[in-house]
């Protein structure tokens, strides 16, 4: 198993490598970083510009500038430099690697218990009235633009609020930028309630998604000759639903769930957009309206490990929940 | 349990279609069939004709509208930030821009867009998945390991990177969504390839001198189709998504062209104090994204009734 | 001979000591194209212990039949007829009110072992798990139970094949675990639907060497249900022959073998290649397929492919008649005059693929 695992982590490395090479070439083409600079009035000197180039290592030829990344980024953990003269992209990243997965993985959670759920509460009483409703909701869900009910919760929040004269839900920010309780507890409550309406406006769409997949893996193995030996076994329905139908139809969610992880993180982009959450994605979108070619490959080297761990969990739980698996 | 299953399906019920090179009239005449019994099923699937009808509308209404509505997009009139009402059914937003004017535009842009990823992700899809599929060896696993990387880097990342540089017209924002969507689809394609090269009425066509490109076209492509017909329908509905949402973050469709996703970022924050400029564009997309979900689903049972016994 | 014994047997289900008793069992389907009469009007008797095999082509509802004898059938099958096991009646109940019945008094064994078993679990555990839903019992109880039971089918190892995955093992070895879980809490009756159909020739043997070891450990009733004649001949004492959702031919094996009184099973045992008549014969397929079981016309649904076929036959269909020997019916208006007829006497060797052949086109042919 651990040699499986760092097998695995190997492979991943040509994957890492090449996105950035991509990514990197991508944000190189896409435009001159210091075209703000060049075009301010008025025009700065002359020696600002070159400097400016050499620090952010324009003067080299381009391979040579993505070799000195990679190599200050293995030897050093040095991310290279930003746009930004003060800011320190490794760092920045750690902060906002927190609360961004702080985000996805409560989004996550909570997407999946309710889709197991309505999953198999859909599959169980199929064609009723229940299943239709779950059906449409799931439909409807997949056909709503994640950032178009992102902004109606967060003013359906704002509105209650107001209604109500407290601050129920907080519709902006990832934390209040001071606390009077300012204790662990308080600081806990304060970002559990910031946490809320993102969650839910996140986790949404993978809850319609993975809903409807788990209704239909439950309908394939509630008619699956191995359910149907449990029944006639003289097994009672309700140790025929979980202990056969359900242990076996929560297998395939596993790999469903870490494909998705990466849909995830993009949609955290826009969500942090709509409350405004100083998180990965909007030092991305920050990044990448500033050119910050730099800036860019480090967000785009978190999000790609995140997605390579992610799978390698996802494969290990299989190999954990279904016996015919079994990685040397 | 496979009893009940064999009695249910009628004679006629048509199998995976297996031409054999020899009986070349008899397949045209296999398929036509096979072809009007689809069609059949369609049409028996109530909700998935409705949404086709609805989903026409939207786009003969995205399309001919603007010619016939009495204001265009870039029309100023005088009344400022006014509700709906006869004169402006969708209502006017702060600088006297006519909603309806505007939702029309920027729906007749999102749908090309959505329109054009889907032929876009699918054509390249094919190509790609096919390749690989049929090719194997070393062709696939670049191929396979280059859809991999793509599909490891969250798209809009990508979509938004590519999209500051494009300048946000919508056929670059087409091209690019529809190039981050190609991997599904050449990995939907290549499974199906994998396992039809192996089957029987390939070797067969081998076995009587077909070359490479007979057996890919007479006999791959048309038994990929059905796959691919779905998973381009399902990606005009991810396509409008995606575009809104990219042009929600500002590297879509810029001003001043509008798009739905662009006209709901320039309304979120007057959700309260003019709600109708948020509410319409926002009901178009889930319109356009609901039926077309709905006409895939459709299409899906009608073209491979074998998946569909198990979905249901 | 034991033939004898069987028909001995066979009577006193006759005294009304039935263990199972199906009675006019009709199962219809609805669906999109209209109703699939998958069972029409099932009836028969099953004496304690006593083996009945139950023959005929995939399509013809034996598996139904006995599906709804289990109370497996979904929900959306209209059952009607009666059930009764040692005269209680089973259809109607509660789905945990069956739940008491299956695998305690009428247990079933399934066609595919490679589908059969819960890949997840040990094969140990899935027995344990049949003796635990009926017997209060701690589970090491019912591992060393499990244990047991493996020894009987004839597992080898069954300490550690206990602990295996069903991945782990060959299709007649699940098979045979299949059966120990049939035979965990002693039942009375085990239907066996196409034990064997699945699997490898050699195999089939063994896995019903195991069917009869779990029956003689048991004493249960045995229904056996396939399609291989063969099979029915070495274990089962009575026969019923199903066609289109309807027995047609009811007797002992002999009877049913040897002095066959309904066309159909004519045809099954023409199409059967024989040994003890040194290869001479030909073999002679039942030409045609069976009917589709929706909107079915009146009279013999085998009329169409039957060489015997009079108009009367198309307008009704036949009861199952007395024959001359004694509980032996059969469902043919024509059945006295199937009396010393063989099978290549009615139907005609061919070499041609059958499949969309009617008798005509055979008559035009030569």
């Amino acid at each position: 198993m651990l040699a499986y695992v760092i097998r695995r982590v190997f492979m991943s490395i040509p994957i890492l490598f090449g996105s950035t090479i991509l990514v990197f070439l991508i944000v190189k083409f896409s435009g001159d970083p210091l075209e703000g600079l060049k075009l301010r009035n008025p025009p700065p000197p002359p020696q600002t510009i070159l400097n400016e180039e050499r620090r952010l290592r324009l003067d080299q030829p381009l391979w040579e500038q993505y070799w000195l990344w990679l190599k200050n980024l293995v030897l050093h953990g040095d991310f290279g430099p930003s746009v930004h003269s003060n800011m320190n992209i490794g760092n920045e990243l750690g902060d906002r690697l927190l609360v961004t997965l702080r985000l996805v993985l409560v989004s996550v959670l909570i997407a999946l218990i309710f889709a197991v759920i309505t999953g198999v509460v859909s599959a169980v009483k199929q064609y009723s009235v229940t299943d239709y409703s779950f059906t449409f909701l799931g439909f409807l869900f997949l056909a709503m633009p994640s950032f178009w009910f992102a902004i109606l919760l967060k003013s359906a929040g704002i509105a209650y609020n107001q209604a109500t004269g407290t601050q129920t839900f907080f519709t902006i920010g990832d934390k209040s930028p001071f606390l009077v309780d300012d204790s662990a507890w308080g600081n806990i409550k304060d970002i559990a309630g910031h946490m809320v309406l993102p969650t839910i406006a996140l986790g949404l769409i993978s809850y319609a998604a993975w809903s409807r997949f788990q209704r239909a893996a439950m309908l394939e193995v509630l008619n699956s000759d191995y359910v149907r030996l449990a029944r006639a076994k003289g097994l009672r329905s309700r140790q025929v639903l979980v202990r056969h139908a359900l242990r076996t139809a929560l297998i395939p969610l596993t790999t469903v769930t870490a494909l998705d992880i990466a849909a995830l993180l993009g949609g955290a982009v826009i969500t942090e957009r709509v409350f405004q959450w100083h998180g990965l994605g909007e030092f991305l979108l920050t990044s990448i309206a500033g050119r910050d070619a730099y800036a860019m490959m480090g967000w785009l080297l978190v999000s790609a490990i995140i997605v390579i761990i992610f799978n390698l969990i996802a494969d290990l739980m299989y190999s954990v929940l279904d016996p015919r698996i079994r990685y040397e | 349990m496979s009893e009940i299953r064999a009695s249910s399906v009628t004679p006629g019920t048509p199998q995976p279609t297996s031409p054999t090179g020899a009986a070349e009239r008899e397949f045209t005449v296999k398929e036509r069939s096979q072809f009007q019994q689809a069609v059949r099923r369609f049409l028996r699937h109530r909700l998935a004709v409705a949404s086709l009808v609805v989903f026409i509308l939207i786009v003969l209404l995205a399309f001919v509208g603007p010619l016939l509505w009495k204001y265009t997009y870039t029309d100023i009139t005088p009344d400022n930030s006014q509700p709906p009402s006869l004169a402006h059914p969708f209502g006017t937003d702060s600088l006297g821009h006519d909603g309806f004017a505007q939702v029309l535009r920027g729906l007749q842009q999102s749908v090309k867009v959505a329109l054009c990823i889907a032929l876009v992700a699918s054509t390249l899809g094919v190509v790609w998945g096919g390749i690989s599929g049929y090719y194997k060896g070393l062709a696939d696993s670049v191929l396979m390991r280059f859809a991999d990387l793509v599909l490891t880097i969250p798209a809009i990342a990508l979509a938004a990177a590519l999209g500051s540089t494009g300048g946000g017209t919508w056929w670059m924002i087409a091209l690019i969504l529809g190039g981050l969507s190609a991997p599904l689809v050449a990995r939907a394609v290549r499974g199906v390839v994998l396992s039809l090269r192996e089957q029987e009425f390939v070797e067969a066509a081998r076995a009587l001198g077909a070359s490479d490109t007979r057996i890919i076209l007479r006999h791959l492509v048309p038994n990929a189709f059905a796959v691919v017909i779905v998973y381009a329908t399902l990606l005009v509905a991810s396509g409008i998504l995606a575009e809104t949402a990219l042009s929600y973050i500002g590297f879509g469709v810029h001003s001043p062209d509008t798009s739905l996703g662009l006209l709901i970022s320039q309304a979120q924050s007057a959700v309260q104090t003019r709600p109708w400029l948020f509410y319409f564009p926002g009901l178009f997309i889930i319109l356009i994204a609901l039926t077309v979900n709905f006409i895939g689903d459709g299409l899906r049972d009608a073209l491979d009734p074998r998946q569909t016994r198990q979905r249901r | 001979m034991t033939a004898e014994i069987n028909i001995q047997s066979g009577r006193k289900a006759g005294d009304g000591a039935a263990v199972l008793e199906v009675e006019n069992l009709t199962v219809e389907f609805p669906t999109e194209d209209g109703v699939v009469q998958a069972v029409r009007g099932v009836s028969y008797r099953l004496a304690p212990g006593e083996a009945m095999g139950i023959v005929g082509e995939s399509g013809s509802g034996k598996s139904v039949t006995s599906m709804a004898i289990m109370g497996l059938l979904p929900k959306t099958a209209r059952i009607s007829g009666s059930v009764r096991f040692r005269g209680e009646e089973l259809l109607g109940r509660s789905e945990n009110e069956y739940a008491a019945v299956r695998g305690k008094k009428i247990a079933m064994i399934f066609q595919d072992p490679l589908t059969s078993l819960n890949p997840v679990y040990t094969v140990g555990r899935q027995i344990a798990e049949a003796i635990l839903a009926h017997n209060d019992v701690s589970k090491k109880a019912a591992m060393d139970r499990a244990v047991e039971l493996l020894a009987t089918v004839g597992i080898p190892f069954p300490e550690q094949r206990a602990n295996n995955y069903p991945h782990e093992m060959s299709g007649g070895m699940r098979q045979r675990v299949v059966i120990a879980i049939a035979m965990a809490n002693d039942p009375d009756v085990i239907i066996a639907d196409e034990p064997t159909t699945a699997l490898d020739v050699t195999v089939q043997a063994q896995v019903l060497e195991a069917l009869e070891a779990a029956r003689a450990a048991t004493g249960a009733a045995l229904v056996l249900i396939t399609h291989d004649l063969g099979v029915i001949a070495g274990h089962a004492d009575r026969i019923c022959v199903m066609y289109a959702g309807k027995l047609v031919e009811k007797g002992t094996v002999d009877q049913v073998f040897y002095e066959p009184r309904m066309p159909y099973t004519l045809g099954l045992l023409g199409s059967l290649p024989r040994l003890d008549e040194g290869g001479r014969e030909r073999l002679t397929p039942i030409v045609g397929s069976p009917p589709s079981l929706m909107n079915l016309p009146p009279g013999c649904p085998f009329t169409p492919r039957c060489p015997l076929a009079q108009p009367v036959c198309e307008e009704r269909e036949p009861d199952l008649y007395a024959t001359d020997a004694p509980a032996h019916l059969s469902a043919c208006h024509f059945h006295e005059k199937l009396v010393g007829v063989s099978a290549a006497q009615l139907f005609r060797p061919t070499s041609v693929d059958t499949e969309g052949v009617t008798p005509r086109d055979l008559e035009v042919q030569q």
